[in-house]
Order: structure tokens, then C-alpha cells, then sequence
């Protein structure tokens, strides 16, 4: 019992910087599970695409910029 | 250096994360993936001032970073949509509790500095050493380290220290607490 009170209280009170190892740990988690997700979607199509085409002769970025509203993959 | 086919293979590696990065910054994920195509087609324009086996990521995410400040200066970015745009990102719904947990952390995010809210990410989620992400952000190592800890204390006190009354707040979490009006 008294384990967890104290370990309750060690979670709650901010040692230097504010920061128990616990909380820093928990925003970190949550920032990369934020990130990861986005990161786990992979290269969407319009990106590859457009890599892609650069590389194609004739292909330069000025063209690029100019086609670009034909990727638009019914976005709204 | 000349756009090589192995360069090419990079950059198109570094789009999830560049991504990532876009709408942890922006909040909005149609301006991200507007901000991750105008990032792409200005770093292949100037390919040649790529210096080959250095830090492409970091190279990538500096003009990326640059164009969102440009940008940001132009027009405030719409907070109002952040939060639910942010969601329809996501390729797995969260649940309900996970969700919650979810938009909160996004909202406290956001009302963090952006100069801290980019250490933050750069270097807790993107992973950069403090030594890139002050190349990336253009400022000293020490600045990144101290926008770091500002950033996690703010968000602690944002998140977490919802038992605050139990010991009173200390001087640091007030001055967190009062100070975002920047």
C-alpha cells in the first residue's frame, strides 16, 4: 500500500524540468504513435507519381507545378 | 549533384516522414501533402546544391521547414480545422478512449510555441540528433536542447499534471501555464 502511494505521488510530482521519467516517457510514446501513423501510410500515389515524371525527359519541376491540379485523386 | 537514380530512390524514402513531419507542423493534412509537393519540386530543382553523403533527410525537412515559416507568415494556419482533418489522416480509426487521448495530445501540441513544437517533433519523433535539428531549424544546439525541455514541461503540464492543486503549481509550471500567449 504504501509502495503505491508513494509511487502515485512520484508519478504526479515534477521533479527537475517538471518531469518524471514517467511522463517524458508517455509524451514520447505519444508523439511517435502520432507520427508513425502518418509515416505507415507509405508514398502516397501523387508523390510517386511526381517523382516519377521528373525524371522523365523533358520532365522539369516549372512543368510540374503547372500539371499538378491532374494528381488531384478526387481530394476536396 | 545530378538527380542519380539512387538519389531519386532516397527522396521518395524520406515522403513518409516529410509528411509526418508536414502535418505534425501544420495540423492540417491537405496543407501538409501541399507542403510535402512544393518541398519535392524545390528540392529537385535545386538538386545541385545537394552536397552528395550529406544529411539528405535533413536537407529535405530544413526546405520544408522553410517554406511552412514563409508560409506561415503569410496567413495563420486554421487551427479550427486542425483536429478533425488530422483524424481523417489516419488509416486505422483509433478507438473511442485511444481517440480521445488522441485529439488531446494533438490539441495541447498545438498550443505549444512553434519553435518548440518543431524541436519537439524533430528530435522526439522524427529522431534527428540535436545537431541536425539545429541545422534544420538554423539556430544553436543549446536553443534546440532548452526548446526541447520547454516543449515536454509545457506539454506535461498541459497532459498530466492534473494534480496540480495536491502541491500547488511551482514557479515553472505557472510561467508555462501563463506564457502561451506567444
Amino acid at each position: 500500500m504504501k509502495d503505491l502511494k508513494s509511487q502515485a505521488s512520484r508519478n504526479t510530482t515534477p521533479g527537475k524540468g517538471g518531469l518524471t521519467p514517467e511522463i517524458q516517457s508517455r509524451i514520447g510514446h505519444q508523439l511517435r504513435a502520432m507520427y508513425d501513423d502518418v509515416v505507415r501510410q507509405g508514398v502516397p500515389e501523387r508523390f510517386a507519381e511526381l517523382i516519377k515524371k521528373l525524371d522523365a525527359p523533358g520532365g522539369t519541376p516549372q512543368d510540374q507545378t503547372n500539371g499538378g491540379t491532374n494528381d488531384n485523386n478526387g481530394r476536396d | 549533384m545530378p538527380l542519380t537514380e539512387s538519389l531519386r530512390d532516397d527522396i521518395l524514402a524520406a515522403v513518409p516522414s516529410l509528411r509526418a513531419f508536414a502535418i505534425s507542423l501544420s495540423g492540417n493534412a491537405d496543407r501538409a501533402d501541399d507542403l510535402v509537393q512544393e518541398t519535392l519540386l524545390r528540392a529537385l530543382a535545386n538538386i545541385d546544391s545537394f552536397q552528395p553523403g550529406s544529411n539528405l533527410p535533413a536537407w529535405l525537412f530544413t526546405i520544408l521547414r522553410n517554406l511552412f515559416r514563409s508560409d506561415y507568415r503569410k496567413r495563420r494556419r486554421e487551427v479550427e480545422d486542425a483536429e478533425g482533418n488530422y483524424a481523417k489522416t489516419l488509416k486505422t480509426q483509433p478507438s473511442q478512449n485511444a481517440h480521445l487521448e488522441f485529439e488531446e495530445f494533438r490539441a495541447a501540441l498545438d498550443k505549444l510555441p512553434q519553435d518548440q513544437r518543431e524541436a519537439l517533433i524533430l528530435v522526439g519523433a522524427s529522431g534527428f540528433s540535436y545537431e541536425d535539428a539545429a541545422s534544420i531549424c538554423g539556430c544553436a544546439v543549446g536553443t534546440i536542447k532548452s526548446r526541447v525541455n520547454r516543449a515536454r514541461s509545457k506539454l506535461a503540464a498541459l497532459l498530466y499534471v492534473d494534480g496540480a492543486e495536491d502541491f500547488g503549481p511551482d514557479e515553472t509550471v505557472r510561467a508555462v501555464i501563463g506564457g502561451s500567449g506567444g
